[in-house]
This record gives C-alpha cells, structure tokens and sequence, in this order.
C-alpha cells in the first residue's frame, strides 16, 4: 500500500519533520506580525494587536486545558472502569454484531 | 388535508417496513433507493406550509418548508444516505428499521409547524433511536439503552408539560415559532429544558457519551448526527436569543473538552465533542444575531458530516479490531491508513483548519459573539477550539494510528481495512468536508440569512492566520506534554453518576427500609384487624352466600374472557410493554387535553 509507504518513509524521518513543523511555527507567528502581509484592522481588541497573540493564546491555552483537567480527574472523577459493575448482573444473551 | 403532500419521513417509515419483504439479493440496493429518494424529495419541496390536518381541536402542520427547516432537513437526509452506506453490509434488517425510524422522527421535527406534531416525532426520535444501542447486545449496551431511554422520556414529559402549559395560556396557539424570548415565562423554561436536554447541555448531558459510546459501530453514526441537532434546530426556531442560552453553550463547550481529556474511551471522547461543538450552536442561538442563527445552522450543517466522519472512522476500528479503547489501540498505520486518512479530515475540519468545513462555519459564530461586544464569548470558543484540536485532531489519530502503545496480538491480526462500502461512505463525507471549507456558497447559499452569509469571507489573512497560530501552537503542546495525555485505563465520573448511583440508592430503599415497613404494617393488620374481621367475616358471609354470589359468578366469567384477551397482548418483553405503556399514555393524555378544552368551552 502506497499510503502506507509515505507515512513509514516520514516516521523514518522524524528529525527532518520535527525541524519543519518548528519552522512552519516559526514562519506563521512572523507573517503574522508584518501589517503588509495581515491586516489587523477587523481585530476586536487591543491584545489581538500584539505580535504572536495568538500564538501564546493557542499554546497556553493547550497547556492549561491539559493541566487543569487532569487535575480535575485526579480529584477522583476518573476511577476503576468496573465501578459501576457491582450491579445485580442479569446476563441477556449474547447478540454480539461486532 | 388541503391537498396530498408527500411528508419525507413517510418514505423512510413505509420503506422500512417494507425492508423484511425485500429479497436478499435485491437489498443493497434497496437500502441505497430509499435514502436517495428521501433526498430526492426533500430537494424537490418548495417553501410552502402543507401537510396541514385537522384532528380533534387541532390543527396540525406536518410540513412548514421554510430556510430554516429546509437546511436541517438538507443535511440529515443526505446523512441518512451516508450512514445507511456505511453500514450497508449489516445483515440484520431490525437495525436498519431503528435507524431509518429514528431519522423519520428527525426530519418529521425538522418540518413541524406545531408543537404536537412536534413532540409526537421527538418521542419517535427517542423510541427507535434506543435501539441502535440495544443491538450492540452487551450487557452494558441494554443497561446504557435503558438509561438513555428514560433519562429522554423524563426530557419528553417535561417538554409535553411545557408545552401544555405554553400552549393554554392566553394568547397562545399550538403553532410553534419563535416564542417571546424577552419575557420568558416559567412554561418556556419547560420547553427549554426539554430541547436542552436533547442538545446534552450540561448538567442534562450525562446520556450521550453514556448511550454513543455503548452504541452499535454504525449505529453511533446515525446517533452523532440527529437527536442533538434537531436540539438545535428547535432552539434556532423557538427561542432565538433566549439570553441564557449564551453562557450554558460556552460552558458545553468547554466542559466536553475537560472530559475529552480524561477519556480512554475513543467513541466517548468524540461524544464529548459532539457536547462541546454543539456548544458553540446552542450559544449561537442564545445570540440570536441573523449571523449567530446563520452561524448555528452553519455549523449544525459542517458538524453533521465531520462528525460523522469521525464516528465512521473510529467506528472502523472498533468493527475491524473489536477494541474503541486507546489503552488497547496503538501503531495500526500499517493496517488501517486510509481510515486515518479519514480520520485525520474529520479531525482538521472540526478543528476549524483552513481549507476544511469547520473554518466556515464554527467562525461565523465567534464573530457573531465578538461582533455583540460579547468578548468574553469569543475568548473562551476560541479556547473550545483549542481543546478541539488538541483531542479531534491529535489525541484520537495519535493514540490509534501511532503512539508507543502494542495492541494485543489477537487485536493487530483483525486489524485490516474496513469493508468497501464504510470507505465509500468516509471518502465522500471527506470530500463534502473539504468542499464544504473551499467552496463557501455551496453552504452559505442554504442558510436561512443567505443575504448576509454572502457578506461573510472567512478567508480573511487575519482570520487565517489567527486559526493558525491557535491550532498549530496547540499542536505544539500537544506534543510537550505528549507523557501527561497518555490515556489510562480509567473510566470518568459524570452527571449518570447520579442517577446510576441514585437508582441503586432507589432499588436500597424499596428492599429494605420499605419492605420492613410494608411486613411491619402487615402484622399490625393481621393482630388488630383479625378478630373485628372475623366478626364481620361471618356476617358477610351470609350475604355473601345469597346475594353476592350470583353477581359475582357473572363478572368472574367476563373478566376471565378479557384475562384470556390480555394474555396475548402481553408478550413479556420489556421492552414492547415500555413502548406499549408509553402509547397509551399519550392517548391518555391527548384524550384529557381534548376533553378538558370541550369542557371548557
């Protein structure tokens, strides 16, 4: 399988991809911050003018998504996965499709 | 009835009673037929109000054809012909009945034009819908089935009471439009509790991950896309800018993001997104804004099909390898590609990429939101869509297809590309996807505002390059705390915590407090009421003996003739009992309403 010949030949180069997805990054917060190239004019607030706004919004905000929900399933939202299995058990039969 | 009009739902009802008598051979086809003509006859309805038919004191709208219905119905019956394709090779007739009734009831929602017929398809929804979760036949999945059908009956008794109470107030009639949203009265909130309920707004959201992750492979397919969206087609047409709708849908769209993160459960996790994108449309309809209801539509419109893309997919792998856990998942490139493929544009275009159909749809409500000086509003979509990206996006694709986790032997020897038809039915909900993102009128055109959609460009460089840096430095998170996502093997407390805890807490009080009162009580009768009975028991007796008797012998024998009836009604099955018992209440209660109004007059 073709596709299949594209991802191997990608994870086989891993570095060469992690070094282009840094500068795809890089790349974007910099056109961002030319007026030529984006025009800031329709922005909403003060801060959407500052360089890279976005960038440490999207990138923050990733961070305290992950941090703070796993904080909040550590408080004891997340358990066992037969917590609620101590029910009275009336087997039906097996009508499985999978 | 003022002339014949063809209702849609009539066409998938009679086909799918017609299903069993189709020979094997022909059935495929079939299959295919009905769907399209549903299509076909939904294309070819003009803006009318028809199907109008007077029944006792009402009159009943069957088809208002309007923008805003006809977009929904649009959608949902091109998803049915998705969903039906992808699941074209099943073998059991029952499931395709389930599902063709449960987008019956949908589109029959979509074209009410009063509140009866409104809540006589919305309780069909839920009455055909739960078996696309019983069929998956664990026991789990009958324990799941059982909770999602009583937490919407509860939803539908509280909608009915709304109604009822809406609809007898002076000044009202049973048609159903926008209400006045300005001076909501306390009938109104019943109404809105029952369309939030079916649009899983929190704390009224526990069922959906519940039932969708519980349900069959292509069942959930059909589960994504249509109880939560007539939801919102509902709340798009009756409560318009109901103010409170703003902050519940920000806080839906978060709040399926922070689950999303715990999730070990792939299918659940994209039910959490079906919380957190719909989300976004319940606050859109909470704006009201001609934008913001555009916005909605919009993104009911895009949400149906990628959503459903990304049930396809990951429903691909729980048929091909029999796991949806990310703990039993891991590396499956090299057997599934083009699944991920699939998956991956499901993922980019509920993100919102450029290019894909989120990028037009999801935007046009945050700026609906910035444009209503509600920054606040926009702020925090903006992060939702973060989240988005950061689990639709990366986590799912991440944890199946790559990832340091090795599947069981047993699992990766399954593994393999799904059937022809399921990659049929992703490879042209990947195409609409993209097509949708590129091409903006195609959409735009259909919106119930299509004057003001044609003034909205999303591809603006700003708008471009703000989604940009927001997606790809989520990215790069992702990829720093790649140790921290690593999914366990857990389950997530949520709001059924209540009522599956609640109930067991319900069955504890029924066994032994109240069975102890219940023998109590019993003893007292037995001492006390034992010697005044028997006094009393030989005084009867007699006129027992001469006059009773002949009026009894008579009314044993009739009532042995209604037994001899009723014991071929009743069929033992749960199930049937439920739908027949909630059948004769809701003739009950149409008979009371129609009666109490003749009383009245």
């Amino acid at each position: 399988m073709k596709l299949a010949k594209l991802i191997e030949f990608l994870r086989d180069r891993l570095k060469t991809v992690i070094w282009i997805s840094c500068a795809v990054l890089a790349l974007v917060v910099v056109l961002d911050a030319i007026p030529a190239v984006v025009d800031k004019e329709h922005a909403h607030t003060a801060a959407e003018h500052w360089p890279g706004f976005w960038a440490v919004f999207g990138f923050v905000g990733c961070v305290l998504i992950i941090i703070l929900s796993k904080w909040y399933g550590h408080l004891g939202i997340m358990t066992r996965e037969d917590y609620y299995e101590d029910e009275p058990a009336a087997a039906p039969k097996e009508r499985n499709h999978e | 009835m003022n002339s014949f009009w063809l209702h849609p739902s009539l066409i998938l009802i009679l086909g799918a009673l017609a299903l069993p008598l189709v020979p094997a051979r022909l059935k495929r086809g079939y299959l295919l037929l009905i769907p399209i003509l549903l299509f076909a006859r939904i294309l070819t309805m003009g803006y009318s109000t028809s199907g109008t038919v007077h029944f006792l004191d009402w009159t009943l709208v069957f088809g208002r054809v309007d923008a805003l219905s006809s977009v929904f119905g649009y959608i949902m019956s091109l998803m049915c012909i998705l969903g039906t394709l992808y699941g074209l090779h099943v073998k059991d007739d029952a499931q395709h009945i389930a599902s063709w009734f449960y987008v019956a009831g949908s589109i029959g929602c979509i074209y009410a034009g009063d509140f009866l017929t409104l809540f006589l398809f919305w309780e069909l929804m839920a009455f055909s819908s739960v078996f696309l979760i019983w069929f998956r036949g664990r026991r789990e999945s009958l324990g799941a089935g059982y909770r999602y059908l009583l937490v919407h009956i509860a939803g539908g008794v509280v909608l009915l009471g709304g109604i009822v109470l809406h609809c007898n107030a002076p000044g009202h009639d049973w048609s159903f439009n926008l209400m006045d949203v300005q001076h909501p009265t306390p009938a109104m909130y019943l109404i809105m509790a029952g369309f939030i309920l079916n649009a899983a707004v929190p704390p009224l959201h526990a069922w959906l991950p519940d039932a969708y992750g519980e349900a069959t492979f292509n069942g959930s397919v059909f589960l994504c896309a249509f109880t939560t969206k007539t939801a919102v087609y509902a709340l798009c047409r009756g409560l318009a800018g109901m103010e409170i709708l703003v902050p519940l849908g920000v806080i839906m769209a978060l709040y399926g993001v922070v689950y999303a993160v715990l999730e070990n459960d792939c299918r659940r996790l994209l039910a959490y997104h079906i919380i957190s994108q719909v989300g976004y449309m319940v606050a859109g309809a909470g704006l009201g804004t001609q934008m913001a209801i555009n916005g909605a539509c919009a993104h009911a419109f895009a949400h149906i099909l990628y959503k459903g893309l990304l049930f396809m997919g990951c429903g691909a792998v729980l048929h091909m390898t029999g796991q949806s856990k990310f703990t039993e998942l891991g590396g499956l490139w090299k057997k599934m590609p083009w699944t991920f493929v699939f998956t991956l544009i499901g993922g980019l275009s509920i993100s919102a990429f450029p290019l894909f159909s989120g990028f037009v749809s999801k935007s046009m409500i945050v700026s609906a939101g910035f444009e209503e000086h509600k920054y606040w509003v926009g702020f925090l979509l903006l992060l939702a869509s973060a989240g988005t990206f950061l689990h639709t996006g990366l986590k799912v694709p991440y944890f199946i297809w790559f990832g340091k986790n090795k599947p069981k032997q047993e699992t990766w020897d399954r593994a393999a590309e799904p059937p022809w038809n399921m990659n049929a039915a992703m490879i042209v909900a990947s195409v609409l996807c993209i097509f949708i993102g590129c091409y903006t009128p195609y959409l735009y055109k259909m919106l119930p505002y299509p004057d003001l959609a044609a003034e909205y460009h999303p591809y603006t460089s700003y708008h471009v390059f703000e989604t940009l840096q927001i997606l790809l430095f989520t990215g790069l998170g992702f990829f720093l705390l790649l140790k921290k996502l690593v999914p366990d093997p857990t389950i997530s407390l949520d709001m059924d915590w209540f009522y599956r805890k609640g109930g067991r807490a319900f069955l504890w009080l029924a066994r032994k407090p109240i069975q102890a009162a219940d023998t109590f009580i019993g003893e007292l009768y037995r001492v006390a009421g034992l010697v005044p009975l028997m006094l009393s028991a030989r005084v009867a007796g007699m006129f027992d003996n001469e006059v009773i008797d002949g009026m009894v012998d008579g009314l044993a024998e009739s009532i042995r003739g209604i037994g001899r009836r009723l014991r071929f009604a009743q069929r033992g099955q749960m199930q049937q009992s439920l739908a027949f018992a909630f059948a004769v209440a809701a003739i009950l209660i149409i008979a009371f309403l129609w009666y109490s109004k003749a009383l009245a007059r």
